[in-house]
């Protein structure tokens, strides 16, 4: 009688990764780790790159990130299910409930699991955690133009195009766009067949 | 303009500093607009107090000295001893978001009083704060995010050189209606081409 079953999978578990909350205390020194990969920050963060101590990492986890009174934040560590390894974080910031719209951000600092499928798993966890879990309407996010990689993995998991803040990022001395996109409550539904019989 | 000319002051208004007191009463009273605050493209809107408006000025000031990337300021009314309107507040103009080092900003204003808009106040703030931004803070440009349904600010920010770079579909949620949000760009050579300042 597995017909009209219904998935009973956590919402906070794709197919290659699931989402946890961070603890300030264990992972602080990850995220310090992740910081020192220039690369990696100067495709993620218009902040200028620079080198915080594991302890500033802590306090801006505890304080910022994972404040109890923050209503407009969700912020979580993305783990492989296979080792249970940590890879990166993804999450949504500035949430505005009323008008059920949030912006999403993502980011893998081990290398070794770049351009694998696990960043492109993590955004479609946290879209069924949006549309499904928060009743949000729709996600944006802002990706440089220099990142074709993160551009492709957003379009793979439905993000559309909506334009570009032109000469908005200095870096190396030249000026690059940063790109808009979103993505729609009813064209996530269609995209995952819901409403369909799992 | 030169570095003789005032930059806070214009004709008919002039950009001030916050004064905590008399400008917290008066914005409280304009809170009392559900539609100004919407117009703002504000997510909860709920009518404040004067005790709630010091405290987001005191969160405002301790921002601008401690974080150096926002701006804010009144806008206030020229106004002469006559007509007792001298320093008026009409208003704020803020600068929010500045990123240093790609030379970045945002940009909202906001005139409070119904009765006071349409009479080129906005205008005019809008004006000196780009002149401020492009030359004395030396940005490279400037954005602005507008809800779809707010057509008096569209134009306003068209009309001083804005253009529309991205458009957020469905990004408000009002009165059973869905709105874009608009995210408007000018770059500061854009700027400098059209006043040839």
């Amino acid at each position: 009688m597995a017909a009209n079953r219904q998935k009973t999978r956590s919402i906070f578990v794709g197919e290659l990764v699931h989402l946890v909350s961070p603890n300030p205390e264990t992972d602080a020194g990850l995220f310090a780790r992740w910081m020192q990969d220039s690369e990696f920050v100067r495709l993620m963060d218009t902040d200028p790159a620079s080198l915080l101590s594991v302890a500033k990492h802590k306090q801006w986890l505890k304080k910022d990130l994972l404040e109890e009174d923050r209503k407009d934040g969700l912020f979580f560590l993305v783990r492989t299910l296979q080792e249970e390894k940590s890879i990166g974080f993804i999450g949504l910031d500035g949430i505005r409930w009323v008008h059920g719209e949030a912006w999403v951000g993502v980011g893998l600092g081990e290398r070794a699991y770049w351009g694998q499928g696990y960043g492109t798993d993590a955004m479609r966890v946290l879209q069924r955690y949006a549309f499904d879990g928060l009743n949000l309407h729709r996600l944006s996010l802002t990706v440089f133009e220099y990142n074709p990689r993160a551009i492709r993995s957003y379009e793979k998991a439905g993000f559309i195009r909506e334009g570009r803040a032109r000469k908005f990022l200095h870096r190396d001395g030249k000026r690059f766009d940063m790109i808009f996109m979103g993505i729609l409550r009813e064209e996530w539904e269609r995209r995952e067949g819901h409403g369909e019989d799992s | 303009m030169n570095l003789n000319t005032q930059l806070f002051e214009g004709r008919l208004i002039y950009l001030g500093p916050i004064n905590r007191d008399q400008d917290a009463e008066v914005e409280a009273r304009w809170t009392l607009d559900s539609d100004y605050l919407h117009m703002l493209g504000f997510d909860l809107v709920r009518p404040l107090s004067p005790a709630r408006v010091k405290k987001q000025y005191d969160e405002i000031e301790k921002d601008m000295d401690e974080k150096r990337n926002q701006y804010y300021f009144s806008i206030r009314r020229m106004g002469n001893e006559e007509d007792g309107k001298q320093d008026q507040l009409l208003g704020f103009a803020r600068l929010t978001r500045i990123g240093w080092t790609h030379g970045t900003g945002t940009i909202s204003l906001g005139i409070g009083d119904a009765a006071e808009r349409g009479k080129g106040y906005g205008t005019e703030a809008l004006h000196l704060m780009l002149h401020y931004a492009f030359r004395e803070l030396n940005l490279f440009r400037l954005s602005a995010s507008i809800p779809g349904y707010n057509q008096a600010a569209l134009k306003m920010f068209e009309k001083a050189g804005f253009h529309e770079e991205a458009r957020q579909r469905e990004a408000y949620h009002l009165a059973g209606k869905r709105w874009d949000g608009i995210y408007m760009g000018l770059l500061s050579e854009e700027w400098s081409n059209q006043h040839g300042s």
